[in-house]
């Protein structure tokens, strides 16, 4: 274990202890998510357009009555080919009490990481390192863990109304 | 002008009720020595609150018990006064004679006149910053008058003198309570006839004290207490665990337990025995019709229930759901054979039947009609006019139409505002209309109307309307960035400018209450907005626009290229297919539309929305006519899918604010569609297309 990396991703790894991960694909690499932001996973439906945004934002459907924004990762980090078939998998997140939808290739599994399986990411990839918790290691897989909270509320994805300045 | 005022009594009872429970529950947890002034103001908006309805209403005897109190917690909030012990006992128990004169007006229950004016002396004594005299004087007219009144019964030092009452006990359990209740205060001890004992106890604490003590010994339902004033009259006589839960420190109360009479017992040496014993049946009787009434009163609580208005939308939510579950259930049975599934279908139409009422009812909850607001003001405006010397006409239109609850008990404040303001400035003294060759009376129109997806309603009067020339040397008297050559709207628009008053004198009908600025900051805070109309000499109109912020509106659905889009029924003028030789283009600023002689401006919903057409000409789609803000324009769009009722769903809750859609909504395949924002779209249609939505 190496204590001696920086303060941020040492925090990262602190907090992270024996928690469990939702792993999915994009592409051909594995991302992990804390699975207590995942609210449900369903199948893709066709989702309303919304005029003029980003084209990762897919749009809008209709989650039992509330109206949920689906973003798709894989568009947004240049992953994989955004194909929808009846095998997309759409991750719905509750983060902070919004509910929002994350198109991906494929869920896998959960699992439970302990720290010591958690290593500090270095400083490259397709997410910006801040929005990385570390890479967990399992066997021989690799999961890129996403600090999912801090990557849905950020100003990149549009997601969310910015705070006024 | 007679309107009936009476069907509006029952809110004004309930808001009344609620308001007395809430100063209560605050004077109860008022520390004194070191009083919250937020809780020391909200007993004060309550008291205003309930002086303000009651005056609404012509309850002179509670306006002038809450103008007191009112006027004795101004003084105490603005800290000109300390707040005392005898303040917080004095408010409850002018909380209690409000309670019981409401009482009296609601259900017809006696009122202890007595109470009352002792009540107000106490308060105007208090108010005086004399310290209330020793109870037993100021008591001693109103017991000899009449012993059954509510005379005070606390000492100088704020004792109380309670006859306790004692059934039969060995004198061992005697002996034990007269020593655990001489711990409270002074203790007398005397035996009745029948060997029963009674004490009399001089002391700070409350009845319920003593009642805890002696239920160590005894059940305290075969206990007697009577609370006693000094050497005064027979007392009040509250009997220990009975159901008046009536706070023993409470001396201005003016009700009674109807058991008056045996109250004399142990006659008090300062009342002659026959004294007593003549006006004792006197009271008794007088009592037990008040017991009569008060039950029968009881009888005859609230037809309505008050709930949260959270419950209400969340069953709007729900019908909502509803409706469009049974929308989608209609639309795949429509598929189906109707002969092999006739019972099916049937059942299917009878749910939307009952869906469609129910849904109906449901929203019906939460309209009212606009005469809820408007018959408050036909008194106001007479008393008002009264108070000025002014005649004033006053009419109303519109007072059926419907206006959300939440909406309607906003907007009354602000229309008062309104309406005083045009009787006390707009409208002139008789002999200045006369003089201007205007009937002496003056008019005042209160009108609401759906205009589009709004509701505008209107207060104007023909009065001399607003004057540019003061409001402009005003502004710039206060420093505000004006100039001479302003159009008039904007110049009228100053008037709401914050802290901005032209009157000259601040009267005590426009100098107190909320400022156009607030008007103004109010009807905004609904989302409406507040347009002036001002000719000299002619009167001044003041409209507020409302949205009709409903959870279901009327929307027609329209179609360009594979996506279908809401617009609110209400902007839509009308639909059509112009011919091409009324599109002119206009170099550099887009295409307008001849329509019946007036050009419009054609915004293509393609272009803004970046949707791949099926048609680019007008002359081949269809061009919706809006029109919102005063302002109509032309929306190309490709085909009018239908007309329905939407559910309007919020984007903000889970995603952000998009330009140019105001919501979302669920259509009958359980697809989402946008909602138009027609003012946005009309506002800056140009801007929309040019500048990214995202950044």
């Amino acid at each position: 274990m190496s204590y001696t990396t920086q303060t941020q991703a040492q925090a990262g790894v602190g907090e992270i202890a024996g928690k469990e991960f939702l792993a999915f694909t994009l592409g051909q690499e594995e991302y992990g998510i804390d699975i207590l932001r995942v609210q449900e996973i369903r199948g893709y439906e066709p989702v309303t357009r919304i005029a003029n945004a980003p084209d990762f934002i897919k749009g809008v459907v209709n989650l039992r009555g509330i109206i949920v924004p689906v973003v798709d990762m894989r568009i947004k980090f240049s992953l994989g080919t955004p194909t929808y078939d009846q095998f997309t998998v759409v991750i719905i997140l509750n983060i902070g009490g919004r509910v929002m939808g994350m198109v991906v290739d494929s869920v896998s599994d959960v699992t439970t990481l302990s720290p010591n399986q958690v290593r500090p990411a270095p400083e490259m990839g397709t997410f910006d390192s801040d929005y990385l918790i570390g890479l967990g290691t399992l066997n021989e897989r690799m999961l890129i863990l996403v600090d999912i909270d801090k990557l849905m509320s950020s100003s990149e994805m549009g997601l969310m109304e910015k705070i006024a300045a | 002008m007679t309107i009936d005022m009476s069907q509006f009594y029952q809110v004004f009872f309930d808001e009344a009720d609620e308001l007395l429970a809430e100063m209560e529950k605050l004077l109860l947890a008022l520390d004194v020595s070191a009083p919250d002034s937020e809780d020391l103001n909200a007993i004060f908006r309550a008291a205003h609150s309930i002086k303000g309805g009651a005056a609404t209403f012509a309850f002179t005897d509670i306006t002038e018990v809450t103008h007191m109190l009112e006027s004795l917690l101004d003084r105490i909030r603005k800290g000109e006064m300390a707040l005392t012990p005898e303040h917080v006992d004095a408010f409850l128990a002018a909380k209690d004679v409000l309670t019981m004169q409401m009482d009296g007006h609601h259900h017809g229950s006696g009122v202890d006149q007595d109470a009352v004016d002792s009540v107000c002396q106490r308060l105007k004594a208090l108010s005086q910053d004399i310290v209330p005299e020793t109870p037993a004087v100021e008591a001693a007219p109103v017991a000899a008058a009449e012993p059954a009144a509510a005379a005070p019964v606390a000492d100088a030092d704020g004792n109380y003198i309670f006859h306790i009452e004692l059934p039969e006990v060995p004198q061992r359990d005697v002996d034990a309570l007269a020593a655990e209740l001489g711990l409270l205060g002074t203790i007398g001890q005397e035996r009745l006839a029948d060997q029963r004992v009674v004490f009399t106890l001089t002391t700070s604490e409350s009845q319920d004290s003593i009642v805890a003590i002696c239920s160590f010994v005894l059940d305290p339902d075969d206990l007697k207490i009577t609370l006693g004033a000094a050497p005064a009259a027979p007392q009040a006589e509250l009997q220990g665990g009975s159901g008046t839960k009536q706070p023993a420190e409470d001396p201005g109360y003016g009700i009674f337990e109807p058991q008056q009479a045996e109250a004399a017992s142990p006659p008090s040496p300062a009342v002659k025995p026959e004294q007593a014993a003549a006006s004792a049946p006197a009271a008794e009787a007088k009592n037990w019709g008040r017991r009569a009434t008060d039950k029968e009163g009881g009888n005859q609580e609230s037809s309505s229930i008050r709930v949260g208005i959270e419950k209400v939308d969340q069953l709007i939510n729900l019908v909502g759901e509803l409706v469009i579950t049974q929308a989608m259930i209609e639309q795949r049975i429509g598929a189906l054979d109707p002969i092999a599934h006739e019972r099916l279908l049937n059942s299917a139409s009878q749910l939307a039947r009952n869906t469609r009422d129910l849904q109906e009812a449901v929203m019906s909850i939460r309209m009212m009609p606009m005469d809820y607001v408007f018959s408050r003001f036909p008194r106001m405006v007479r008393d008002l006019a009264g108070k000025l010397g002014k005649k004033v006409d006053f009419v109303t239109h519109g007072a059926a139409t419907e206006l959300d609850k939440g909406l309607i008990e906003r907007i009354v404040d602000p229309l008062t505002h309104l309406v005083r303001n045009s009787v006390d400035h707009g409208i002139e003294m008789p002999e200045k209309r006369r003089e201007s060759g205007k009937n002496e009376a003056g008019k005042l129109t209160l009108s609401a109307a759906h205009q589009g997806g709004n509701i505008v309603i209107e207060v104007s009067d023909d009065g001399g309307g607003l004057n540019r020339e003061r409001i402009l040397a005003k502004a710039k008297q206060q420093g505000l960035d004006v100039s001479d050559t302003m159009p008039d709207a904007d110049v009228w628009n100053l008037v709401m400018a914050p802290g901005f008053s032209t009157a000259e004198v601040v009267t005590d009908v426009s100098g107190r209450g909320v400022g156009m600025d607030v008007v103004k900051r109010n009807i905004a805070a609904m989302g409406g907005s507040v347009d002036i109309r001002s000719v000299p000499g002619s009167g001044t109109t003041i409209a507020i626009s409302l949205p009709l912020t409903l959870a279901i509106l009327d929307g027609m659905s329209v179609k360009v290229g594979e996506e279908v889009y809401i617009l609110p029924l209400g902007y839509v003028i009308e639909s059509l297919q112009p011919a091409s030789a009324d599109v002119k283009e206009i170099a550099g600023q887009g295409r307008v539309i001849k329509i019946r002689g007036e050009y419009l401006q054609l915004i293509p919903l393609y272009q803004i929305f970046a949707i791949e057409p099926c048609f680019t000409e007008p002359s081949e789609g269809i061009v919706v006519i809006l029109e919102a803000d005063g302002k109509k324009a032309a929306l190309l769009v490709d085909s009018l899918v239908g007309q329905q009722q939407v559910v309007v769903k919020n984007l903000e809750s889970n995603f952000r604010k998009v330009a140019g859609i105001s919501g979302a909504t669920i259509l009958g395949d359980g697809g989402v569609s946008l909602i138009l924002d027609v003012s946005a779209l009309l506002r800056s249609s140009r801007q929309l297309s040019a500048a990214p939505i995202f950044y």
